[in-house]
């Protein structure tokens, strides 16, 4: 496989757009397997995530994680893509696309690849409230850091 | 300061830190330059330095075992030594995804 695609970026994306530009002009990829990300309402209280990011170090580090499932998976490709900025509720935030011959590598590659893009890449969320107010960052939760730790044993 | 400045000839060089997230809002700054000494061997001898520099350093770093570090982009623990690093970074746990 080539290197991972990964792209920061503040607008948002087509999920089809990324699949067409995978496979379009080849006949050996078997299964695509794709994850995106949405941002909530949180029950009506949310107007917008804020997201920060750590330029080049979050390019860098989702690389790194998909150099890390490309060594372990038999991948014919893999997308990673992020938004930064303010992101509105039903607006899409992250997606991942995992490419292989077979669906169980693209289907474990794409979950390693987010569990691993939650903990590792540098990226901070903080909520704007409804009611106009700038809510809090928002926290890390202990469950995104133990799903993680699921890949650190043999696979 | 002042001890840092008189021996800037002898033992300091110079590092790019990067604050995000909470940190930058404690800190005060996205980022700055600084003349470090020499003879701080880790990250964690770093943001003991930070601390003494003033309120925002110390609101930032209260908790030093949550703030997160990075030295040249790539993750790196607190006794993790600084080496030649040019950019470091502090940050709180990440929320992306």
């Amino acid at each position: 496989m080539t290197s991972p695609l990964v792209r920061i970026q503040r607008e948002d994306f087509s999920l089809q757009d990324e699949i067409d530009a995978l496979s379009t002009g080849r006949a050996d990829i078997g299964a695509i397997v794709s994850f995106t990300g949405l941002c909530r309402d949180e029950a009506g209280t949310l107007a917008a995530l804020e997201l920060e990011h750590y330029p080049g170090m979050a390019e860098a580090e989702i690389a790194r994680v998909g150099a890390e499932a490309a060594a372990r998976w038999p991948l014919m490709g893999l997308v990673a893509i992020h938004r930064y900025g303010l992101v509105k509720p039903g607006e899409q935030i992250v997606l991942v696309l995992a490419a292989s011959a077979h669906r169980r590598p693209a289907f474990e590659a794409a979950d390693f690849m987010m569990d691993y893009l939650k903990t590792r890449a540098p990226f901070w969320k903080r909520e704007h409230r409804a009611d106009g107010t700038l809510g809090g960052w928002v926290e890390a939760k202990a469950d995104d850091d133990d799903a993680a730790k699921r890949w650190e044993q043999a696979p | 300061m002042s001890t840092a400045t008189a021996t800037a000839a002898a033992g300091t060089r110079t590092v790019r830190i990067v604050y995000f997230a909470w940190v930058r809002e404690r800190v005060g700054l996205p980022e700055e330059t600084l003349d470090i000494p020499a003879d701080l061997a880790t990250i964690a001898d770093l943001v003991r330095w930070l601390k003494a520099r003033g309120e925002g350093y110390e609101a930032a770093f209260t908790d030093e075992k949550i703030v997160r570090a990075a030295l040249d982009h790539v993750h790196a623990k607190p006794q993790a030594p600084l080496g030649s690093a040019r950019e470091i970074a502090f940050f709180p746990p990440m929320t992306g995804g």
